[in-house]
């Protein structure tokens, strides 16, 4: 059984402080949905909203259909995964395992039956009677899902879960928690702010800015089309040019910078003449321009330094006002070597590069 | 060889001098403090009560009479035990964990709330308002307590005021006063330990149980009291310990009909001025004790480190 869970209006205020602010979603059921943020933009606190250890300040949430209003966390058909997992120290893996069981007052004979099937699951096979402690950062993460699962939620919630696990792990962590995702079919609700977590695991993404939801959309959507200047910031890397928005068309800007006229995709009603607005262009549609190759927008810049990572070239350069901009490409085995202060010209398309209207960024 | 060598680094670490300081003091302590007054008393109580003339004399041995009279009592005793004595005796032991009981109740709530319920300003003025009666002295708050359930005190009062009692109550007869009075004197040997093993709980677990469905006395009984069991361990035995052997609250607030076994061995070591029998009784009474706490700990399965935590 998988349950949507529907965000109205929901606000949550604690004193002056706003940590949520009019926050309207709809996650389908048996959906992968990421809340995508730095720390301290209100996404913790809107999964302790869903889970029901926070109620809104204002609006409603609801799963499968239902006003969550008054109902405790433990009437909720939610189960949380801590950051830190929260596993108890004093029961076995098994025990630990089954207590959503133990609570439901099942057997202890059929408690232990349902722990083995979900010890399975996670290919923890056999190792029910073991504690805690002896396991491993990755096994306790699994147990932590099993543990989890037992309760039969209709929706799971993961609040950073992979945020102690070293890279590796983490890596392989991804894949597990889809393929497990997959297989329960109920739905996740993903709490990070760690880019790729969110763009590898989720069907969607809500991209959250101090309390604000700044776009919900699927990976690709916020990578390629970032709906405002802090997602284009925070999702990825970026470069960024400011300017005035001199001319409108449907689905393009041109907007004046320092560095000349500059040509890009805006969408029809987001800018109009005047506006101040920021350009935004990945490092992978950058290019170096030169007399065969020609782009719609070229900009002056000097290397500043090149780095090689194996597959790719990062290429550090700055433009007159000395602006930094990266530029990456991928090694196909010609050697650059442009000592550090040449001269080049860089080159992009207008349909590789977006307009925004000006608004905050990400930290750096 | 462990020891030489540990022995080795401290002198090297804290230099000749301070480390003979703090070696001298902790021997002293240990020695003079804790060792000896014990081994005197162990040795007294296998001895008879002999006039100064007679110590070191012939007469001067070693004997078990003092622990035949707690329990035979005198040769012409008709009884075939000593009812008297051992019947103070198991009835303080079960006042003792009577009194042990009550502070746990009594405090495990409270530490549980101090611990992760209270806002930090809030919780420190509730430490201070418990902690603040204790800088009266015990046997002041014990007279406190005499005064507060005497026939016209407060209590009394109030009881008669709302209706439930029509006329003065003996709390001090029914032997209430005492019990109160020995449960409040140990709460904060029983809230401390508690307050520390539950503040070190991952707030997260509790919630994590609640998550799964857990109704809160669920949550306490699986989760909670389980993890708190070292700090339980070290309030209750604390609290057992100093209430079986405690001698002011029992003196002023014990009901004329009970006497409780500290009393008997201060009998016999000031009025009856007979020390090697009052030695036997204290030895018997600290043993017994010291065995039941064991036999507690093993049955609830607590290592004995964890007293110390």
């Amino acid at each position: 059984m998988s349950a949507g869970v529907e965000l109205d209006n929901v606000w949550v205020r604690f004193g002056e402080f706003v940590a949520a602010r009019d926050v309207n979603i709809e996650i389908k059921g048996g959906e992968f949905f990421s809340f995508l943020g730095p720390s301290g933009c209100g996404k913790t606190t809107l999964l302790r909203t869903v889970s029901g250890f926070l109620e809104p300040s204002e609006g409603q949430v609801r799963i499968g259909g239902k006003n969550m209003a008054g109902i405790g966390p433990n009437r909720r058909p939610t189960a949380l995964i801590f950051q830190n997992l929260a596993l108890f120290p004093l029961m076995s893996v098994w025990e630990n395992i089954a207590f959503a069981l133990e609570v439901k007052g099942v057997s202890k004979s059929e408690r232990r039956k349902r722990a083995d099937e979900l010890l399975d699951l996670i290919a923890l096979a056999g190792q029910g009677d073991k504690q805690v402690s002896e396991l491993s950062g990755g096994q306790k993460q699994r147990v932590a899902i099993a543990r989890a699962l037992a309760a039969e939620p209709e929706v799971l919630l993961l609040d950073e879960p992979l945020s102690a696990l070293d890279l590796k792990l983490r890596q392989h962590m991804r894949t597990e928690l889809r393929t497990i995702q997959q297989r329960v079919g109920i739905t996740f609700i993903y709490i990070t702010h760690d880019q790729g977590e969110a763009l590898t695991m989720s069907d969607h993404v809500a991209v959250m800015r101090e309390g604000v939801v700044e776009q919900v959309g699927d990976g690709n959507t916020i990578y390629d089309r970032p709906g405002t200047a802090f997602v284009a910031s925070f999702v990825g890397e970026n470069n960024m040019l400011p300017g005035h928005v001199a001319e409108v068309g449907d689905s393009h800007a041109v907007v004046a910078t320092e560095y000349g006229s500059i040509r890009a995709r805006a969408s029809a009603g987001s800018l109009s003449k005047g506006d101040e607005a920021y350009v935004f262009v990945r490092p992978e549609s950058l290019n170096f321009a030169d007399q065969t190759n020609r782009f719609d927008n070229e900009l002056h810049a000097a290397i500043v330094q090149e780095e090689f990572e194996g597959n790719l070239w990062q290429v550090y350069l700055a433009l007159p006002d000395d602006r930094r901009m990266t530029l990456s490409m991928v090694n196909d085995g010609r050697a650059l070597s442009h000592p550090p202060g040449t001269g080049v010209k860089l080159g992009f398309d207008a349909g590789l590069a977006v307009a925004l209207p000006k608004g905050p960024l990400a930290a750096e | 060889m462990g020891v030489i060598r540990y022995f080795q680094q401290f002198f090297n670490r804290n230099g000749l001098v301070l480390s003979s300081l703090l070696l001298g003091a902790v021997g002293f302590w240990i020695v003079f403090l804790i060792v000896l007054p014990q081994v005197f008393m162990l040795d007294f109580s296998f001895r008879f009560n002999l006039p100064p003339a007679d110590l070191g004399g012939p007469k001067d041995v070693y004997t078990l009479s003092n622990y035949e009279f707690l329990m035979f009592g005198s040769p012409n005793n008709p009884e075939p035990l000593n009812v008297v004595d051992l019947s103070v005796f198991l009835r303080t032991l079960l006042a003792a964990v009577f009194v042990t009981l009550f502070d746990l109740v009594l405090c495990y709530p409270i530490a549980f709330y101090l611990a992760k319920s209270a806002q930090g300003g809030y919780a420190r003025l509730m430490v201070l308002s418990l902690i603040v009666p204790f800088w009266v002295n015990e046997i002041l708050r014990a007279f406190a307590f005499r005064i507060l359930f005497g026939s016209t005190g407060i209590i009394n009062a109030f009881l008669i005021w709302i209706g439930v009692l029509s006329e003065p109550m003996d709390f001090i007869q029914a032997d209430i006063a005492l019990y109160a009075g020995l449960g409040y004197a140990y709460i904060l040997l029983m809230i401390f330990p508690l307050y520390n093993a539950i503040e070190s709980l991952d707030t997260n677990q509790i919630e994590a149980a609640r998550d799964m469905g857990a109704p809160w006395w669920r949550i306490h009984w699986r989760v909670v009291i389980p993890f708190a069991k070292p700090g339980i361990t070290s309030g209750c035995t604390m609290v057992f310990m100093l209430s079986a052997g405690a001698l002011a609250a029992p003196q002023i607030l014990g009901g004329p009909s009970s006497l409780w076994f500290t009393q008997i061995i201060y009998q016999w070591f000031n009025t009856g001025g007979n020390w090697p029998r009052g030695s036997a009784y204290a030895i018997v009474l600290l043993v017994t004790c010291i065995a039941f706490v064991l036999l507690m700990m093993r049955l609830f399965k607590v290592k004995l480190g964890a007293i110390g935590r």
